[in-house]
């Protein structure tokens, strides 16, 4: 691929030792008092939280051949409804989520059902960094190197049996932590589904951290998904239930309104949301003026996976089934 | 001696509270201009690096500019309600100021979406507005307030007489047509652009229940004439 972003000059390149430092130069900054401090909250927002260093992550071959956008971007221009609908809501008000302990239930069609704990799902996978492009349902996109495993990896650990056609997940629901599930904007919990065969596919992946580091909270902390070839809500965050089930489960943003955002939702540029065109992206990030004069880019097929999973969709009409 | 004196003669000295008045409407019309320009200062800077624009600045300058010409918009159609109810017959005057502010965010805000978000892609802009209602009606809301916006002198307002008034109504539809353009873009938190659908109705209800009541007061008097006939 080799595909070199042209709007980023050599001389916009934040270095790496300087990036890695930075919330120390900011207090410095502070404390000589180069630029003021803030309330601690109001500050959390500028700068995230960063989730410590996860070890013996290993590179995945597959990865975009891209510049990643920063940290900041991925961590403050956020969707996570259930604690508020603005892009700045989550990196302002997710540090309230507790995700430390952290348990998951799986029930269903499976031999192993069951309360796990995040330990048990974690402990026999291999960590992989994968850079994958996100875009989201609202035409704009991101490159970020998500870290974790594959999420067919852990089902099977469950043994789901023959009936389980459909895999559905569903992510914390806790009014006390998170200020958004105040307001029915969706339903609440939030509640995501894949075909089974989508699940197991080896891009699928269950997601733990970025950047090298754990996920942040607004990022979906402890345990997310990430399905690279759709709309970034199928992505589904901070999951505290996997349900297999016989039948197409509901999905949150379907029951919202299900003439907009189907089942499916893969990325696609020649099937339109009624509202807006999805034939081209926005990538975000850069700054100022050189962001403002950057153009839109198309928008792939499968999001760039064509290749990878094409061929989960062949006889089905993705007009139909959007 | 006239008891009042005539709002618009600034040359004139006249004694005590009218020339109390002259000077308050200009103090508050200096102040709508900076308040009016401080959005646009703030992109400004934003463009020019001393403020930081967030992760999607093309949106941020969009959502502004016509976030702004919505707000304005909806101010100037506060003003003869706000008159009307407080009697502060002055406040007129700062309308033409808030409608032409307001014109002018909004074709800043189409001029954006044309120039950062299509760059000039004229064939996709064609197809947004033929084809996406949101847009469609968000140009539409903007093509009215041209002839309003050209007409607004006084020349024009004198010329034109009786027909100003019901040229200037267009302003409602512009305003509906607006809040609908929000309202379209939302995807399920429908809870700001609700505000601004009660606001306006609200403005509208008042001219609406103000009409009511001047109407029948004329029909009463024309009664009460007609039975001491």
């Amino acid at each position: 691929m080799g595909w070199v972003d042209k709007r980023i000059k050599p001389s916009e390149i934040t270095p790496e030792e300087v990036f890695v430092r930075r919330r120390e130069i900011v207090k410095s900054a502070v404390a000589l008092g180069l630029i003021p401090g803030l309330a601690s909250e109001s500050f959390a927002a500028v700068l995230p939280a960063e989730g410590d260093r996860l070890e013996n992550v290993s590179r995945w071959p597959g990865s975009l051949d891209e510049e990643p956008n920063s940290f900041e971007d991925v961590s403050t221009f956020n969707n996570f409804y259930e604690f508020g609908t603005r892009k700045e809501d989550p990196s302002r008000y997710a540090h309230r989520m507790k995700t430390d302990p952290w348990s998951v239930k799986v029930t269903g069609e499976c031999s192993k059902p069951g309360t796990y704990t995040l330990e048990d799902i974690l402990k026999p996978h291999a960590l992989e960094e994968r850079v994958y492009r996100f875009r989201c349902v609202e035409a704009w996109s991101m490159i970020v190197p998500w870290v974790g495993f594959p999420l067919g990896d852990l089902l099977k650990r469950f043994e789901p049996t023959s009936n389980a056609k459909y895999v559905q997940f569903f992510s914390l629901a806790d009014p006390q932590q998170m200020p958004g599930i105040r307001y029915p904007v969706l339903k609440w919990p939030y509640r995501e589904g894949l075909r089974m065969d989508e699940a197991m596919h080896p891009l699928t992946l269950l997601t733990v951290g970025m950047y090298g580091r754990v996920l942040p909270n607004q990022n979906g902390a402890p345990l997310r998904l990430i399905v690279p070839w759709k709309y970034g809500f199928k992505s589904i965050k901070s999951i505290v239930r996997i349900h297999f089930t016989e039948t197409q489960p509901e999905t949150s943003w379907n029951m919202a309104a299900p003439h907009e955002y189907g089942f499916y939702s893969n990325v696609n540029p020649n099937v339109d949301h009624p509202r807006w065109s999805q034939a081209t992206e926005r990538r975000i990030g850069g700054s100022g003026l050189s962001a403002l004069l950057s153009p839109r880019q198309p928008t792939l097929m499968f999001n760039g996976y064509a290749e990878e999973v094409a061929s989960l969709y062949t006889g089905l009409d993705l007009r139909k089934y959007y | 001696m006239p008891s009042r004196a005539p709002h618009d003669a600034p040359g004139r000295r006249t004694p005590g509270s009218a020339r109390v008045r002259l000077d308050r409407v200009k103090v508050v019309k200096i102040l709508i201009w900076i308040a009016c320009l401080a959005p646009l200062g703030i992109v400004v800077g934003k463009i020019i690096g001393i403020i930081d624009f967030g992760p999607h600045p093309v949106q941020e300058v969009l959502h502004s500019m016509g976030k702004t010409g919505l707000n304005l918009l909806l101010i100037t159609l506060a003003i003869t309600p706000l008159r009307k109810i407080t009697k502060q017959n002055w406040l007129i005057r700062l309308r033409r100021l808030l409608g032409l502010f307001a014109f002018f965010y909004v074709v800043l805000h189409l001029l954006a979406y044309a120039a950062l978000d299509l760059r000039f892609d004229f064939a996709t802009l064609g197809t947004d507005i033929a084809e996406r209602p949101y847009i469609t009606i968000g140009t539409l809301a903007i093509l009215l307030l041209i002839p309003l916006a050209v007409t607004s002198t006084r020349g024009w307002q004198r010329r034109l007489g009786r027909n100003w008034t019901r040229l200037h109504k267009l302003v409602y539809v512009s305003a509906v047509l607006g809040v609908i353009h929000f309202w379209w873009q939302v995807k399920a938190d429908i809870r700001e652009p609700l505000l601004y659908a009660l606001i306006l109705g609200a403005l509208l209800g008042f001219r609406a229940a103000d009409a009511w009541r001047r109407r029948r007061r004329r029909t009463s008097v024309a009664a009460a004439a007609a039975a001491s006939r």
